[in-house]
């Protein structure tokens, strides 16, 4: 089979999962009165269903062990297989055209369908007659071969693990409707091979993340959630547009391989101008959608939504799209230094002051959140120092330990019957421990220890902050890998650690999930144990080059020829210097994982021992009171204060206008009165007057006396006879 | 003796022409107007006889019957409709009936 001519059909799959599902999905799902379920977990469950629940979960090999409606398990199994099993199509349609990709010798292969958007000719802003056109044409590089991997494979983990998870749920077609069309718009926004049918992707996988996060919409705050979600994107999305826009007026064309090939005719920009203010504008679009400062407070609410979908969409895909297509747009960043500067700032801000807020949090979903958007922005650090390579590869390991620690965490609630705070966690570690051993493994693969996949993107990344001359970029990498430590191991002590902080109910009901959900989770383990093996650093010179196979691969798109191999001639003389960084960051892993384990595992969790910090901490524990600030700026600012503004201009000009145009009408009205009554009316009127004065001579004579009119028969008579004898 | 000749016939019947019309012209009463309406055509009758005699021509004389064939039936419908019209308005008088005016 022709794989890499198809990949077409690599998204198509879940499109019509999710078709399916959100068209007849209720006819396959019907039992419920409520498509809502209240919350996470079983605590609306009486408790004789719950223990039948139990039971049926420990069963060994039954794998929809998680399937509580009894009266129709058959047709809860066709969507248990039939979504799960659409994304496993794409991910084997994936792996063939990515394996026959590799052995091709051309690494770019481009479909395309038809043409989608056309529109009229115009002048350029060099003269040329351009004309906008975007095709409906999918682009397979080993860009986009990296991220449909990951896509599919991540994505077909969580919806194994979600059949478990939601087993209990209601709206459990809407939930993998959902799912499957978040899959479909992703692997549009990947495999797309211009920005317009990108920002296609871009904007339906925003749509499924407010439609995700608000999926429990009963619930105010999840509702909520998933407006500020949406809003705060749709902020990102207006720097996309127009920096898509301008990039069309300045190059001619959204195509990347168009794009491509004209900027690199161009020379990099020696102070700001239209290149970087078109890289500044695509970045905003990314920092909506990667959730970098300052539109990164959507992210840590979007955990109202189910932890599957905190899994897939906001830490794994969906947010890894911002520095998809910075690395997309890699020759144009080259070429706009200062804005590569600003990304790679921004990117270090965002990690230090998410992971600063992620120390002191107290609910697990939160604190991986936190941990996300930090991680994200030592992607957006690597992209902006100009290590495009690294950023997938950091987005291709986080995708994995990521998903892993939020599904482990899914587990931990699930077990917990729906409790979040870690503060009545504790002492988990032997009740599951599947989800415990598989959490211990993402831990330490992002807290950076050696031989796990977070330490060989992480240590590349702060490596190449160094190198690229961002000494300050690379000190705040630095301190931020050591909060990341601290904070994951301060999640796994005070959960999975010390003794039960539980009430006795809940106590009583932990149990381990089912095996939906827990091979999910080895998998995803094995992914965050043994991912990284394919960018070991080139220092570690006896692996064999095999082991460097990501960077080569992703070096036919990402590192021009000539810059690759003066990269590769400028690291050696500095051999000395990166083993001492590299380390230091491993002491630093360790120091801070040693660190959390004095404070919350050492001795019994009583009270937060950060609390010794003072304002420090309750900066961190209010989030640094960015959601405060932005009310004040921004929700009572500006929407309100802008709101009575804009009342005003209802009231005055729009409502003026209306008005206005009321007494317009009113007025020409008047006229047309006016000349209705006295024109038209009194022709009309004058006609009549006319007949009736002159019938007043003629009508004297019908006097209705018979004998008059016998008068004038007898007058008429007379005269004719007169006339006759005068004649 | 004076002989009586068609002329006299002829005052006589322009005498009663006079008369009827005089009669129907001024008297008030329908009743009356018919009665004169009536003398307007014994006139005409008078006139037909004797023209019919003068000229020994028997078609006045036929003319007459017709005349007075008529003459009946018109009388029969004038009285019919004066009936009819008592019923909407009480009154024979010609001059209150004036209903059929501007």
């Amino acid at each position: 089979m022709d794989f890499l001519n198809s990949i077409w059909l690599i998204p198509l799959f879940p499109l019509a999962g999710a078709l399916v599902m959100l068209l007849l999905g209720r006819k396959l799902d019907p039992q419920h009165r409520s498509d809502v379920a209240e919350a996470p977990g079983l605590p609306h469950l009486p408790d004789e269903e719950h223990h039948a629940n139990h039971q049926a979960l420990q069963e060994p090999g039954t794998f929809h062990a998680g399937e509580p409606h009894p009266h129709s398990p058959f047709k809860r199994a066709i969507i248990s297989v039939l979504c799960p099993g659409m994304v496993l199509v794409s991910f084997l349609l994936s792996l063939g055209a990515v394996i026959q990709l590799a052995a091709s010798s051309e690494k770019v292969h481009e479909v395309i369908k038809f043409t989608w958007l056309a529109g009229l000719p115009f002048i350029t802003q060099h003269g040329a007659l351009a004309r906008f056109a975007a095709d409906f044409g999918f682009l397979l590089d080993p860009l986009s071969a990296v991220m449909i991997l990951v896509v599919t494979f991540v994505g077909f983990l969580i919806h194994v693990y979600s059949v478990g998870y939601m087993g209990h749920e209601g709206g459990y077609y809407r939930f993998f409707g959902y799912l499957n069309l978040f899959v479909f718009f992703m692997l549009m926004l990947v495999l797309a091979n211009n920005y317009a049918l990108m920002f296609v992707g871009w904007e339906g996988v925003g749509l499924c993340s407010y439609l995700l996060i608000g999926f429990y919409f009963h619930k105010k705050s999840a509702a909520d959630a998933g407006k500020k979600a949406f809003i705060v994107n749709r902020i990102g999305d207006a720097g996309f547009i127009l920096g898509m826009l301008l990039m069309f007026a300045v190059v001619g064309s959204v195509r990347f391989l168009d794009v491509n090939a004209a900027l690199a005719h161009m020379t990099p920009e020696a102070s700001f101008g239209v290149l970087s203010a078109i890289a500044l504008l695509l970045f905003i679009g990314a920092t909506g959608k990667s959730a970098q400062f300052p539109l990164y407070v959507w992210l840590p609410d979007a955990m109202e939504g189910p932890t599957p979908v905190s899994a897939l969409i906001h830490a794994a895909t969906m947010v890894t799209a911002g520095v998809y297509m910075v690395a997309r747009s890699n020759a144009l960043y080259r070429l706009a230094p200062e804005s590569s500067t600003i990304v790679a700032v921004v990117g270090a801000f965002t990690a230090i002051l998410a992971a600063s807020i992620a120390l002191t949090q107290n609910d697990i979903k939160r604190v991986l959140a936190y941990s996300t958007v930090s991680q994200l922005g030592y992607m957006f650090m690597a992209a902006g120092v100009g290590a495009y390579w690294v950023a997938i590869f950091h987005l291709y390991t986080h995708a994995f330990f990521k998903a892993l620690l939020f599904l482990g965490s899914g587990s931990v609630i699930h077990a917990m019957s729906g409790e979040q705070d870690m503060r009545r966690m504790g002492g988990l570690r032997k009740k599951i421990p599947v989800t415990y051993r598989t959490m211990l493994i993402g831990t330490l693969a992002i807290a950076g220890i050696p031989g796990l996949a977070g330490f060989f993107s992480k240590d590349e990344i702060l490596w190449q902050t160094w190198s690229n001359g961002f000494p300050i970029v690379y000190v705040v990498g630095v301190i931020t890998a050591f909060m990341t430590a601290f904070y994951m191991w301060r999640l796994m002590a005070m959960t999975f650690f010390g003794e039960p902080r539980m009430d006795e109910h809940t106590a009583a009901h932990i149990h381990e999930s089912p095996k939906t959900m827990t091979v999910p989770l080895m998998v995803l383990a094995a992914g965050s144990a043994l991912g990284g093996w394919v960018g070991v650093p080139k220092l570690w010179s006896v692996f064999p080059e095999g082991f460097r196979a990501l960077e080569h691969w992703l070096g036919y798109v990402l590192e021009p020829a000539h810059a690759a191999e003066a990269a590769a001639e400028g690291a050696h003389g500095e051999a000395g210097l990166e083993w001492a960084l590299m380390g230091l960051s491993i002491a630093l892993a360790f120091a801070g994982i040693y660190a959390a384990y004095l404070l919350y595992q050492k001795r019994p969790f009583v009270k937060e021992p950060l609390q010794a910090l003072g304002p420090l901490y309750r900066g961190s524990l209010t989030k640094w009171k960015v959601d405060e600030i932005y009310d004040f700026l921004f929700v009572n600012g500006l929407a309100k204060g802008g709101g009575t503004v804009l009342s005003k201009f209802d009231a005055r000009v729009v409502d003026g206008g209306v008005n206005g145009a009321g007494w317009l009408t009113r007025s020409t009205s008047k006229i047309s009165i006016w000349w209705d009554t006295w024109i038209v009316d009194g022709a009309v009127r004058l006609s009549s007057f006319l007949v009736k004065v002159s019938s007043y001579p003629v009508r004297i004579l019908q006097t209705g006396s018979v004998q008059s009119y016998a008068l004038v028969f007898v007058i008429g008579i007379v005269a004719i006879f007169g006339y006759y004898l005068v004649r | 003796m004076y002989p009586v000749t068609t002329v006299h016939y002829l005052v006589l019947s322009v005498a009663l022409l006079l008369i009827g019309t005089v009669g129907v012209l001024t008297r008030r009463n329908i009743v009356v107007i018919l009665m004169s309406l009536e003398l307007i055509l014994n006139a005409v009758n008078i006139n037909l006889i004797a023209f019919s005699n003068h000229f020994k021509h028997v078609s006045g004389q036929i003319f007459a019957i017709f005349v007075i064939t008529v003459a009946v039936a018109e009388a029969a419908v004038g009285l019919g409709i004066l009936i009819a019209m008592f019923r909407n308005k009480p009154t024979v008088q010609a001059d209150e009936i004036e209903l059929l005016k501007w």
